[in-house]
């Protein structure tokens, strides 16, 4: 028995470790043998450029791909606060009146079942640009933020629902303080993949207003690349795309569990 | 917590709250609360006892003000009306099942909600320490529900229910989760503070024994639709503690009382 202590605990930091270690090892051999066959079948970089050219350009047209990188990630983010404090409110109204919710849920969902690949352009004609991009990433945003955030407000216990009348609280006491604390689980969950969305969002919106030319973003730099058969930048843009979606993602992650690690089963560590 | 030993209260003069024939039907038409008229005296423990589904919850809930009666009378020795709104903040104090805590707040912050929520904050720290002491979690204020036992949990939540200073303690079944030596320890811990506060309890039970190491007076009820059976009287001394327990006095009123249940399940069968 004594030593079943420490001997457990060695094998959880090795646990660790492998999860922390795996993805890069995997990444290391991918990227290694994505060189290496560039090289053995001599694909032109028209074709698939190797890694290493993929970093140089990189590198030669950080400017460039900084500067679209920030437009993005503007238009990413403003999305997601619109979708967060929309998705948010929304709830909290069709909690609070039925009537709303019924007159306006519906078309919540049409707003979400139809594609916006197919609204995109349709919103470029009748916004100016940055408006109708910053719609497409509300648009995809917002009602994982609305469903999570209504099943949370819906989610609370009743018995604690019946104590909060017992001692007479006000409506707002009971919104406040009980629905809205309860449904906080609920609402991190849906802003986590309301801040994927909101990215996919802003680069469907620009890569349908590509053609139209006036864009500056990450996608748009993508779709310009291709017209000019600069495949390596393509694969740069890409590149950063996906570091971008990697550091909201972990970044939702990580204020949901701030927020969650002292009461909630979802951040508690499961102890074996 | 201290134990001051003293005389059963006696149980005339007008009561705290009287239900005279209430009686509840829900919505879907099943009948919850056939008629039940019910007394409860200023000091008293009283307890209903019941099997599940006699609607002694359903009592419990209309008592509090958490739902209305269909038929029937709630009288308030005071004259209050019997809605949560205005019976609630001061008056009662509610112990559900479970133990009801809001599990992103720590202990302290649930005891403080009934004040927070009456809008009562003069001295509220020095009330909700004294509630923790009170039930023994005085050392927990700052912890976590999830940090804490099944029993501490149930030891919040009465003391939350404590923190207003109810003149009426209703309590559903508080301990019918706990094993049975926590409940136990509870039992005798509540009993101590029912002596030194001078509450008065409505304790639902399904338990024959509970009912009797507890009460003054045990109201048995028939199953659903529930209505009173019978009302025995426990004229067993307080302070009581384990020696009771294990006394002939007390297995004489267990059987009765399994008896009276006994025969309720029976009459509420037969009807």
């Amino acid at each position: 028995m004594t030593e079943a202590g420490p001997k457990h605990e060695a094998a959880s930091r090795t646990d660790r470790a492998l999860r922390l270690l795996l993805p890069f090892v995997v990444l290391g051999l991918g990227v290694v043998l994505w060189g290496a066959v560039v090289r053995w079948r001599d694909i032109p970089p028209y074709v698939l450029p190797g890694p290493v050219l993929v970093f140089d350009t990189l590198v030669a047209d950080w400017v460039m791909l900084s500067e679209a990188l920030i437009v993005t990630l503007t238009t990413t983010l403003q999305g997601f606060a619109l979708a967060a404090v929309g998705g948010i409110g929304l709830a909290v109204l069709f909690n609070q009146s039925r009537l709303i919710e019924y007159s306006l849920y519906p078309y919540a969902v049409i707003l979400q079942v139809t594609p916006i690949v197919a609204i995109a352009p349709l919103l470029l004609v009748y916004l100016p640009q940055p408006a109708a991009v910053l719609a497409c990433a509300w648009i995809v945003a917002f009602f994982p933020v609305l469903a999570n955030t209504t099943l949370g407000l819906n989610s609370v216990d009743r018995n604690l629902a019946d104590l909060f009348r017992l001692y007479g609280a006000t409506r707002r006491q009971v919104l406040w303080e009980l629905k809205l604390r309860a449904a906080l689980p609920y609402i991190l969950g849906g802003l986590k993949i309301a801040g994927g969305l909101s990215l996919i969002g802003a680069v469907v919106a620009e890569i349908a207003a590509g053609s139209a030319g006036a864009g500056s973003g990450l996608a748009y730099r993508i779709v310009e690349a291709g017209y000019r058969l600069n495949i390596p930048r393509m694969f740069a843009a890409l590149l950063l795309l996906s570091l971008a979606g990697i550091v909201i993602f972990f970044a939702l992650s990580l204020v949901s569990h701030l927020l969650l690690r002292r009461w909630h089963e979802s951040a508690l560590a499961r102890e074996v | 917590m201290p134990v001051h030993p003293t005389a059963s209260p006696t149980l005339s003069g007008t009561p705290v709250v009287a239900l005279d024939g209430v009686g509840k039907t829900f919505a879907n038409g099943v009948v919850a609360l056939e008629r039940l008229d019910l007394a409860v005296h200023a000091g008293e423990f009283v307890s209903l006892l019941g099997p599940s589904g006699c609607g002694k919850s359903t009592a419990l809930r209309i008592i509090a003000g958490l739902s209305a009666p269909s038929r029937g009378q709630v009288a308030w020795a005071d004259g209050g009306a019997a809605d949560a709104r205005t019976v609630g903040a001061h008056r009662i104090g509610f112990v559900f099942q479970e133990p009801t805590l809001m599990p992103w707040a720590t202990v302290a912050a649930n005891v403080r909600l009934p004040l927070r929520l009456a809008g009562l904050k003069a001295d509220a720290p020095a009330r909700i320490d004294a509630a923790l002491a009170r039930v023994g979690l005085a050392g927990f204020a700052q912890s976590y529900p999830r940090e804490l036992s099944g029993g501490m949990k149930m030891r919040a939540s009465i003391a939350r229910a404590l923190v207003t200073e109810p003149a009426l303690l209703l309590m559903d079944e508080p301990f019918a989760a706990l094993d049975e030596i926590t409940r136990f320890r509870l039992n005798n811990d509540l009993l101590a503070l029912w002596q030194s506060l001078r509450k008065t309890v409505v304790f639902v039970t399904h338990s024959v024994f509970e009912s009797v190491y507890l009460s003054q007076r045990i109201v048995v009820m028939t199953p659903r639709p529930g209505r009173v059976f019978t009302e025995l009287v426990i004229d067993a001394p307080f302070p009581r503690d384990e020696s009771f327990r294990t006394s002939a006095d007390y297995a004489g009123y267990c059987r009765l009382v399994s008896d009276a249940l006994a025969a309720a399940i029976g009459a509420g069968e037969g009807s």
